[in-house]
């Protein structure tokens, strides 16, 4: 296949340590005694618990729905009883526990009434969409983003290209690898089921030169399922980091994913393979996703291998079936040796984008040696696969400099950890970058909230102000009001003839009075009316003298 | 069971910053094979005397500063400064010369500044830059080369000990000294070039085969380390071409006064700092875009002041006023990083 691939910058070739887990096929272990089902597994918000304990549920019955857009349904890998919903250790890299549903199976395995689409290509791609929705499919290469959200790009955009990654480029893991050899045409179909939904232009599967067998068994998939042979199934050279998913839509089409943008803005989606047989399942069987394939691997182990996992299985028991060497065990890496996390507990479960576990004896990955001062070699920049300048970030990370950390595109850094790997000085850098990144997030949040703050306080400064301009505007509204009625009053009474004028009616009407008095000494009537009016002239003159 | 909790990566290469120092210093051999070959065994007592005075002065500060002292003398960096600086002074400098040059670029130029990879300046070039204004005189006489017909003057192991140790108390020397090529050629005055190339001995064909066999030496090492990956090839490659360009310039406009690029690139001690001076990381831009512009910037900075200015070989103060520069290419030169359309788009607006 005489195809332009391109290059992306740096990269590494760490020992790939896969031979050890594919020398068996993938085993199902048996029923583990209880399941662990957090309900955040992916990426967005945590799922909505549909179930009570005690309950009985069935193989693949909805005990979780999706909590907005952006989550994911959740079901019961098998039959059995819920016997609680509680807090319990998910595998994070915190540590820390979260939510989750525990289910005791019954050991029946008994299946929920359920069917696929025979033809999916007489599906609307909506009808489709949703079931993959309602199948609770989450990206299985790691970043566990709900897959009926991205298979479902903005109106805006128009995708001309599916990527599948079947890169797996990180040292041990080989659920990608194993999945395809045993499981090809089930990917191949999910592919096609995945393009029959976003109808793109091309169809490319990046994988690996290092995984024959795996490419061998995809072509001939493809042989069987795609008459048209529309997908194409491109060969990579080995080298970490080419599957991750910038890295990759830039070796097969030499663009880049714009800076804070998404794949879809240059119309690619990508997809892991994974997460395509997932997706075959789901149409064709009807069946959610309640397993996945998991690498078991590491010198600790005595059975290293690939396992069809029921998602939510405790690592333990797991362990215990391949053979855990319990005094050597070191490590408990969740994902790769490069990207992966270490695990406090064994008694988390494996969950839907846990890929492989890594159990290392302390000769094989060992402790790093102490750190030794940064000599500005540069070997950091030449393996970025995000051409950033490591040696600058670290110095800036280092002394707490985090603008110009920013200002060197800290925020692009994908921690691969390339940089780290190549140090001659043993400098961790990734985890400076990591701790950078986390100071200026708790920065952004503190300034984002001391904003809130100092708006709440203006807005709060401006009411009162406008409270007391408005009591103001009142007051000067009573005064002028008082000001005008009093200025009527003083007009009428400074009028001198108005006043002799009154103050001549009022002595005639004494008079007048007293003449009635005299005539008619036994009539009171009017006696009072001169005399409020006397007053009132008086008390005009008194609030003009003073 | 207590599992580790460590995060990511989880696996290293574990490569170590003293194999790296070891590198440069294996690279060294082949150069100092010649330059004891030609000019005996002067560099080689020079070498182990300054590589001692280097470690000495080294472990001094770091006991004061109160560290580790195997931890840091393993990374064998003040070993590299001390085999360069004896690299790099005559063959006959006296014992307190090498001692000066040697304990000032540990303590002052590497050690004051923050010690390991914190020194702004090149510490080996800070020290002979110190001597070579200091004591003209002991930094400009060379011997004369082996292969230089009539020559049977080079002094003999005892000898040469005892010339730079006078209280050794051997038997004294009485050896033939004479200018280096771009000295000779700086000090020309009206003579036309192509005279000298004939009447100056330094120059004939048997003296000036040992010049050229040591840069040769050096170039030797340089690839060396180009193969064994220690740097990029940006820094060497800048200012070998930056120089022969520049010199190539003048040499055709008019060949009778200006050398010409071969005498530049082999005469001196270009090879030498072209692959093992201006290379030292830490002193250096960073960037691999930088290094461009720092190589080639020395190398045309040694052109001007060999030239123009008062120095025959001006590797060290090239190499210490781009040292100054750094920084400020680095900060120009980031490279684009993935997805953005402008590299340091923000930088360059002043923030």
């Amino acid at each position: 296949m005489n195809r332009k691939l391109w290059d992306f910058h740096g990269g590494i070739h760490p020992p790939e340590n896969k031979a050890q887990s594919t020398r068996e096929p993938i085993v199902r272990p048996p029923l583990p005694s209880r399941l662990v089902l957090p309900l955040q597994q992916h990426i967005g918000q945590s799922s909505q618990c549909l179930v009570k304990a005690g309950q009985k549920v069935l193989k693949g019955q909805l005990i979780a729905a999706p909590d907005g857009y952006v989550s994911l349904a959740m079901h019961a890998p098998t039959s059995g009883t819920v016997i609680d919903i509680t807090s319990a250790p998910v595998p994070h890299p915190s540590g820390l526990t979260d939510r989750c549903i525990i289910i005791e199976p019954d050991g029946l395995d008994k299946w929920v009434p359920h069917s696929g689409i025979s033809d999916y290509t007489r599906a609307e791609p909506e009808r489709l969409l949703q079931i993959i929705r309602e199948s609770g499919i989450a990206g299985l290469g790691g970043a566990g983003f709900p897959t009926s959200v991205k298979l479902n790009p903005s109106e805006e955009v128009t995708i001309r290209t599916l990527i599948i990654n079947a890169v797996e480029c990180e040292p041990y893991i080989t659920a990608d690898d194993m999945l395809m050899r045993e499981h090809a045409s089930e990917v191949i179909q999910g592919i096609m089921i995945i393009a029959h939904i976003l109808k793109p232009e091309s169809i490319q599967i990046g994988i690996e030169d290092n995984k024959s067998e795996a490419i061998e068994s995809l072509k001939n998939a493809i042989a069987t399922h795609d008459r048209e042979q529309s997908i194409e199934l491109v060969v990579i050279p080995t080298k970490y980091p080419s599957g991750g998913e910038k890295q990759l839509i830039q070796v097969l089409t030499g663009c880049e994913v714009p800076n804070g943008g998404i794949p879809a803005d240059i119309g690619i989606v990508c997809q892991n393979v994974g997460t395509a047989a997932a997706v075959y399942r789901a149409i064709i069987k009807g069946e959610p996703l309640i397993y996945r394939v998991t690498t078991f691997t590491g010198e600790a182990l005595g059975q290293p291998r690939n396992l069809e996992v029921l998602i939510g299985t405790p690592v333990n028991e797991l362990l215990e079936f391949c053979d855990l060497n319990d005094s050597e065990l070191n490590r408990l890496i969740m994902g790769g040796p490069m990207m992966g996390f270490s695990l406090l507990s064994d008694s988390v479960p494996v969950i839907k984008t846990t890929n492989c576990i890594l159990a290392s004896t302390e000769a094989e990955i060992p402790l790093p040696p102490p750190e030794q001062a940064c000599i500005r070699c540069g070997m950091c920049e030449t393996v970025c696969p995000a051409s950033l300048l490591p040696q600058q970030l670290y110095w800036h990370a280092k002394s707490k400099d985090y603008d110009k950390a920013i200002n060197h595109n800290l925020l692009d850094c994908i921690e691969c950890g390339a940089c780290t790997y190549v140090c001659p000085s043993n400098i961790p850098l990734v985890q400076y970058y990591r701790h950078a990144k986390g100071e200026i997030r708790m920065l952004e949040h503190e300034h984002t909230r001391s904003d809130h703050s100092r708006q709440r306080f203006e807005m709060r400064i401006k009411r009162l102000e406008q409270e007391a301009a408005a009591r103001e505007e009142k007051k000067k509204a009573r005064q002028q009001a008082a000001a005008k009625a009093s200025a009527a009053r003083n007009k009428a009474s400074n009028n001198q003839g108005a006043k002799a004028a009154v103050i001549q009616a009022a002595l005639e009407r004494t008079r007048a009075k007293k003449t009635r008095l005299a005539t008619d000494s036994k009539s009171s009537v009017n006696r009072a009316e001169p005399e409020p009016e006397t007053k009132t002239v008086t008390g005009s003159d008194n609030r003009e003298n003073t | 069971m207590a599992l580790l909790k460590i995060t990511s990566p989880h696996m290293s290469s574990a490569g170590k910053t003293g194999d790296v120092m070891l590198t440069v210093v294996l690279a060294t051999l082949p150069g100092l094979a010649l330059l004891t070959w030609f000019f005996g065994w002067g560099n080689l007592i020079n070498i182990a005397w300054a590589s001692l005075v280097a470690v000495s002065c080294e472990a001094l500060v770091i006991s004061i500063r109160q560290r580790s002292v195997m931890f840091y003398l393993t990374d064998y960096s003040a070993l590299l400064t001390g085999v360069l600086i004896g690299l790099s002074l005559p063959s006959l400098a006296p014992w307190w010369l090498t001692l000066i040059a040697t304990s000032f670029a540990i303590i002052f130029a590497k050690h004051l500044y923050g010690g390991m990879g914190q020194n702004p300046f090149n510490p080996a070039m800070v020290g002979y830059a110190l001597v070579l204004i200091a004591f003209p005189v002991e930094m400009t006489s060379w011997l004369a080369p082996k292969s230089l017909p009539g020559n049977d003057q080079i002094p003999s192991f005892l000898q040469t000990l005892t010339a730079i140790f006078p209280f050794v108390g051997g038997e004294a020397v009485d050896a033939f000294t004479m200018a280096t090529p771009l000295d000779t050629f700086k000090h020309k005055g009206e003579q036309l070039a192509a005279q000298l190339w004939a009447s100056e001995p330094v120059l004939s064909p048997s003296s000036w085969l040992a010049w050229q066999s040591i840069s040769a030496g050096y170039l030797l090492g340089g690839a060396y380390l180009l193969y064994k990956k220690v740097f990029t090839w940006h820094t060497p490659v800048a200012l070998l071409v930056a120089m022969t360009i520049i010199s190539g310039i003048f040499w055709l406009i008019d060949p009778d006064s200006y050398g010409s690029p071969l005498l530049h690139l082999l005469g001196g001690a270009t090879m030498l700092g072209a692959f093992f001076i201006a290379t030292d990381p830490v002193s250096s831009a960073t960037s691999v875009k930088g290094r461009l512009y720092y190589g080639a910037a020395i190398g045309i900075l040694v052109y001007i002041i060999r030239t123009w200015g008062n120095y025959p070989d001006a590797i060290a103060f090239a190499v210490l006023l781009m040292n100054f520069a750094a920084p400020f290419i680095d900060y120009y030169t980031q490279p684009r990083t993935y997805g953005h359309q402008i590299s340091h788009q923000k930088t360059r607006s002043g923030q």
